[in-house]
């Protein structure tokens, strides 16, 4: 295969027609959520465009959002992802190891100067000058800061890489940081969820080629197609929340019928990405529609964020001792007003008396 | 933090720290005040304090026969925001589940619907409150701050409630939080204003009906 060749050459060889180019396009132009019209651009665009050099590179992570992608349930999705980009650094996925890996990633990074993408997957410890995640004698920190100085657009896959996830959660011990924390300079695409949705990261990615530009972003810089409603929009649980009625635990009758799983935890009304509408595993399920309330692993701090089983309405301190300690000293301050307003008027009678045994003598 | 994990973390804590501390500090110093014992005589008809008590509450529920022209309509308003106050804290699953995050009790709530709709009825009841205490000349001129404060931080949560509920205006989180927060406020304030009336209109109502029963006044 030849960076150089156009993906519409690729496609040709490997035997995909116009029509199935046409067909993935116009899925792709639905994910990201486009007109019509922007189905045959894509396809245009694709046909057109060569290989996208992109490095990944990945940091403190479980390799979850790679297997996410790598498994997707549709090999021709997969085929198509790998046929669209030139995946030049991976350290799960390529065949070359050591320095020879590192050869390749320096070499992408200077034919493909202020071209190549940068996808990140992992957050990036920071702490005692980020000693705690290294590869090939670097720190994360320093391979980051030098892989995307010339980098066209840094994509960060997965909520560690975009929100610190897992690593970044209480007490955070190596100092994880996500990578918009680390590159200021240049435009960040956080691609959220633990692992995020397969299509949104090919979508995102067709999208960059086709138009050349960012797609729209929320404010936390993630595709809007993707990230624009929340999960308890989307949810076929939802007529269930508008009726009040709820599973009260993850075996009673409620949760047999399939009623809104808010009682029991879920951070679907908070959590923005596409999993009720493009699911999982082909569009079989979800977590929801499995029978599990959402984790809101595509918001920051998911981890941190009161407990997973505890419902969005409840506190998430524990203030027993607070309001414990609140009545002790409100019991202490009434009662010693009342005291002092008991000794004022033993006074004031006594005066009183004292007074009257005054006046009769 | 952000602005949801404000609201359901340390607002909320200080605002029952603040809530229970208001609350003992101004019972235990009512109560354990110097009370001078009535030495008077009791009719011989006169029941017992608790039952004079009881029985001088139920009957202040309702305006006496020469004041019923004038006082129905306010009584019977005061009645609608009160009862719907207490059928949407303790009729909605949010609310059961924020109860029993505190105390462990919960209990089965009521349709969503419902409770939306009782929101509503109860928001333009404490509307038309509020609008009487402006008309009218008498309540305008008795009024002070702590009066129009204690009904903005009573109708702030049916408000900001209905919002969330109905997922209007902005992001859930956002409506959320606001509405947790006006929560906070509420639960600040309540002991230190005339929202107090909730645990003393027992005390004052009870202690003037066993005055009057005492003495022989049979309503």
């Amino acid at each position: 295969m030849n960076d150089r060749d156009g993906i519409a050459d690729l496609l040709a060889r490997r035997g995909v027609s116009r029509r199935a180019l046409l067909k993935y396009a116009t899925y792709l132009a639905t994910v990201m959520a486009l007109p019509p019209l922007a189905a045959r651009a894509i396809a245009q665009g694709l046909a057109k465009a060569r290989r996208q050099s992109v490095i990944w590179l990945s940091f403190q992570e479980c390799t979850g959002c790679t297997e996410s992608l790598t498994r997707s349930f549709n090999p021709t999705l997969e085929d198509l992802i790998f046929d669209m980009i030139s995946l030049d650094y991976h350290e799960t996925l390529q065949a070359v190891s050591g320095a020879a890996a590192e050869a390749a990633r320096l070499a992408a990074m200077r034919e493909n100067r202020g071209k190549y993408v940068v996808v990140v997957d992992g957050s990036v410890a920071t702490k005692d000058g980020g000693v705690y995640s290294t590869n090939a004698g670097k720190t994360n920190l320093e391979v980051l800061k030098e892989t995307a100085e010339h980098a066209l657009a840094v994509i960060s896959v997965g909520t560690c890489a975009a929100f610190g996830g897992l690593p970044h959660a209480h007490p955070n011990p190596t100092g994880a940081v996500p990578v918009s924390q680390i590159i200021t300079d240049k435009p960040v695409i956080n691609i959220s969820g633990c692992p995020p949705i397969a299509e949104a990261m090919a979508g995102t990615i067709a999208y960059l080629i086709t138009f050349g530009k960012l797609p729209d972003l929320d404010h936390l810089s993630r595709p809007k197609s993707i990230f624009g409603d929340s999960i308890h929009d989307r949810c076929y649980r939802r007529p269930f929340y508008d009726k009040g009625m709820f599973a009260k635990s993850f075996d009673d009758e409620g949760a047999r019928k399939g009623w809104c799983l808010y009682e029991v935890g879920c951070k679907g009304p908070v959590t923005y990405n596409a999993c009720a509408t493009l699911k999982w595993n082909g569009g079989v399920s979800f977590p929801i529609q499995s029978g599990h309330g959402c984790l809101g692993c595509s918001e920051p701090d998911f981890w941190d964020n009161g407990g997973f089983y505890r419902p969005l309405s409840s506190s998430t301190s524990h203030p027993g001792a607070v309001v414990g300690g609140a009545v002790v000293a409100g019991i202490a301050v009434g009662g010693l007003g009342a005291l002092l307003a008991r000794q004022r008027r033993e006074r004031a009678v006594r005066d009183l008396e004292a007074k009257e045994q005054e006046r009769r003598s | 933090m952000s602005l949801l994990e404000f609201a359901r973390g340390p607002a909320l804590e200080i605002a029952l720290g603040a809530f229970a501390f208001g609350v003992a500090w101004r019972l235990l110093s009512l109560l354990a005040l110097p009370w001078s014992r009535d030495r008077s005589v009791a009719r011989p008809a006169a029941p017992s304090a608790l039952a004079a008590a009881a029985g001088g509450f139920v009957r202040r529920m309702w305006p006496a026969r020469p004041f019923r022209r004038s006082d129905l309509w306010v009584t019977l308003n005061g009645h609608v925001y009160h009862i719907g106050l207490a059928i949407v804290v303790f009729g909605l699953a949010q609310h059961i589940q924020f109860i029993k995050g505190l105390f462990g009790l919960q209990w089965p709530n009521l349709p969503t619907g419902l409770v939306s709709l009782v929101s509503v009825i109860t928001l333009a009841s404490l509307t038309v409150a509020l609008a009487r205490r402006v008309v009218s000349p008498v309540l305008r001129l008795i009024s002070t701050a702590n009066d129009y404060f204690s009904w903005l931080v009573t109708a702030l949560p049916v408000a900001t409630g209905l919002l969330a509920q109905s997922h209007l205006g902005a992001r859930y989180e956002t409506l959320l939080a606001w509405h947790l927060l006006s929560v906070a406020l509420l639960l600040a304030w309540f002991p230190y204003g005339k929202l107090m009336h909730a645990f003393l209109v027992f005390l004052t109502r009870g202690e003037t009906a066993i005055l009057y029963r005492r003495r022989g006044v049979q309503s």
